[in-house]
């Protein structure tokens, strides 16, 4: 019989599970990674703390400073004298911008010559620092044109933006749906990892493999009540993201786990492959991490994919995860159906095959 | 149980349970296990002894359908390992040097476990359950988990999971390792009860006293078997006390000064410390009275001189010695 032992391997994998004092961090992590991501990780820039260092002190300057303020990105925190202390400022962080206007600003306005503003940005967080350049440029922009008497209502040119599927530009809805893909990695890889590892570090393993259990089921035995709690994890992340972070899923959530479904199966297997090349749960730990990383950074979960140097954006296509969170962002976000989906769900069944075949084959039930 | 000689599965004779030719495991260049050839009776005690790193624990694990063996091959039960390393699974019970059970699961659960791994089920499951339970003493101790037993009740925890299918062989792999004399001699107890059942028993140890229980022993040293077969049989070989010498024990007082003084004697071929006398090994010419007066002019007394058997020890020495030397 294929997979016999089957029922029994899973009932005492189940009890292990319930019994180990560790299981809670299972239900605990998701959680926090939810709303460190959701909450804590906020890419809208808002709010960057702005000096001013005002010589004019005009009714144009204070119209400047305020407009600046009125964006949002901006929070004009002081007053300060003197280009000196501006620089001092920023250099010692406790200011990330400086504005400085000079004392002709207003003179040269009402002449109609060129005023010059002058606006020092720390550049040692990059998206911080593009951020507020390019919105004190945009502010620049628009008060010159009003100066030229262009309003929006007679300006030539109109560029009405209209941002689908997440029109306030929330980062939440970016990140948690995509963790759902990150979280059941995490647990497959490294649970299914350290389960088979630790019966090999206990010894228990060379116990098992004298019984006429069968391969199968040693592997399927282990492998269900995991996948169990995935799948508990993944709705566990779901109500988190609907009911707290406002996120709701568009497509049809059953199309969402089953999909999921499909994407346990590489990251299992990758699981089990962690586990034949590690003999001890340290091993198993810095391999799990081998694999986590670039899942993590590469996979489009983080950062832009689109943006990545070319050999590093070749690479992406060899993570299976990559696709689950294109599909998981399909199905919540736009509302994708099946049909729009389809490439990236024959990939993931391509890497199911390859890798659970792999890792079958490299599992053996001897040992030494 | 009758089992008429048709029921037997073919095997070099009726009565051998594991014939094993030629077995040899090599991990690269290193030669594990060199071309071990042994036969092992139905309901034998088989002692299998021998330094660690010897091989000894390379041989059950071929044994065992765990390891693929390099070259010869293994029959038990009538099921060649190599061909068939699964099926040899479901015949025998095997519990490994170090506790290998779940430490997490309690005793009945440890058990249910592999007992469902073994395909039991129903009323035999309840029933074996409770024969082993029963055989180790282990039913008051049912709820607690394994990982709260002492070393002898994890061991015999061990053993009732290795025996609830019955096995035909069961492999102990140093079963009284670091468990108490008591521990110990009710485990010996069992074993001579399987024996007499009919299991075969393929035991470990490095502890002489054990192997002089055995009914058959084994000498593994540098991969290769030195030796096998029945306790006595070894004793009484030409090259454990070679012709022309005589094995005694002298009784004497301080024989730890008086060994040197023997070793020097002419006509003794080796002298050790045995307890509170001493074990010679000497050419018969040498006279009983020349020993004594040996002795006595070291200032000591001499008790007694008698002729002594050579001990499973003493055959182990001479051949590991014959061995290195050639």
């Amino acid at each position: 019989m294929i997979l016999r032992g089957l029922s029994a391997i899973m009932y005492k994998e189940t009890v292990q599970i319930r019994r180990d004092p560790s299981t809670r961090f299972v239900f605990l992590i998701p959680v926090i990674q939810t709303i460190i991501f959701g909450y804590a990780i906020d890419m809208d820039i808002q709010h960057i703390r702005t000096i001013v260092h005002d010589m004019d002190r005009s009714a144009e300057s204070r119209r400047l400073v305020e407009s600046l303020a009125n964006t949002q990105t901006f929070d004009v925190v002081e007053e300060v004298h003197g280009d000196l202390e501006v620089h001092r400022r920023i250099v010692a962080g406790t200011a990330r911008v400086g504005v400085i206007v000079p004392p002709d600003f207003s003179a040269k306005i009402l002449r109609g010559e060129k005023a010059t503003v002058q606006v020092l940005v720390d550049g040692s967080d990059s998206s911080v620092a593009t951020n507020a350049v390019q919105t004190a440029l945009g502010v620049g922009y628009l008060q010159a044109l009003q100066r030229a008497g262009v309003t929006p209502e007679t300006a030539s040119i109109e560029v009405r933006p209209r941002v689908l599927f997440n029109p306030d530009l929330e980062s939440s809805h970016f990140y948690v749906p995509g963790l759902i893909g990150i979280i059941l990695q995490v647990v497959t890889v490294f649970l299914t990892a350290f389960a088979i590892v630790r019966e090999r570090e206990r010894g228990t393993l060379e116990q098992l493999v004298v019984t006429p259990v069968s391969k199968g089921a040693l592997i399927l035995g282990k492998l269900v009540p995991y996948c169990v709690i995935g799948m508990v994890q993944t709705l566990f992340v779901l109500l988190l993201m609907r009911w707290v972070f406002g996120v709701p899923v568009e497509g049809d959530v059953f199309l969402l786990l089953s999909l999921s479904a499909l994407f346990l199966l590489p990251a299992l297997a990758m699981g089990i492959l962690v586990s034949t090349v590690s003999s001890n749960q340290a091993q198993a730990m810095q391999m799990g991490m081998l694999i986590m990383l670039p899942s993590i950074l590469l996979s489009g979960f983080a950062f832009p994919r689109e943006t990545m140097p070319g050999p590093i954006y070749l690479l992406t296509f060899l993570i299976p995860v990559t696709y689950y969170v294109q599909i998981l962002r399909g199905i919540i976000l736009r509302g994708a159906g099946f049909w729009a989906l389809w490439p990236q769900t024959l990939i993931l069944a391509v890497f199911a095959v390859v890798l659970v075949v792999a890792s079958s084959l490299r599992f053996q039930k001897r040992i030494g | 149980m009758t089992v008429s000689p048709a029921d037997l599965p073919p095997s070099p004779s009726s009565q051998t349970t594991i014939s094993v030719r030629g077995l040899t495991r090599r991990f690269g260049k290193f030669t594990a296990v060199d071309s071990v050839s042994f036969d092992i009776e139905q309901g034998a005690i088989f002692g299998f002894l021998g330094p660690n790193g010897s091989g000894k624990s390379t041989v059950i694990r071929m044994l065992c359908g765990l390891l693929e063996p390099t070259a010869g091959n293994a029959v038990l039960d009538g099921i060649d390992v190599t061909r068939r390393p699964e099926a040899i699974k479901e015949r025998i019970g095997y519990t490994s040097q170090r506790f290998s059970l779940y430490e997490d699961l309690t005793v009945d659960e440890n058990i249910r476990f592999f007992g469902r791994i073994y395909g039991l089920s129903g009323t035999r499951l309840k029933n074996r359950r409770e024969a082993v339970l029963a055989l180790l003493g282990l039913g008051p101790y049912t709820p607690r988990l394994a990982g709260k037993l002492s070393g002898g009740w994890k061991q015999r925890l061990a053993v009732a999971c290795a025996l609830l299918h019955e096995p035909r062989i069961l492999f102990l792999d140093e079963p009284t390792a670091g468990i108490d004399p008591v521990a110990r001699r009710d485990l010996w107890d069992l074993l001579f009860l399987l024996s007499g059942q009919g299991t075969t028993l393929f035991v470990t140890t490095h502890y002489m006293d054990e192997a002089e229980r055995c009914t058959k022993v084994g000498y593994i040293h540098h991969s290769k078997l030195m030796v096998c077969g029945e306790p006595e049989t070894l004793k009484a070989m030409e090259e454990v006390t070679p012709k022309g010498m005589v094995r005694m024990e002298i009784e004497c007082t301080h024989p730890t000064a008086m060994l040197e003084r023997l070793r020097a004697l002419e006509g003794v071929e080796d002298a050790t410390l045995f307890g509170q006398a001493i074990h010679l090994l000497a050419d018969s010419a040498l006279a009983p009275e020349t020993i004594r007066r040996s002795i006595e002019s070291g200032g000591s007394e001499c008790k007694a001189i008698r002729p002594i058997e050579p001990s499973l020890e003493d055959v182990f020495v001479m051949l590991t010695r014959r061995n290195s030397e050639g």
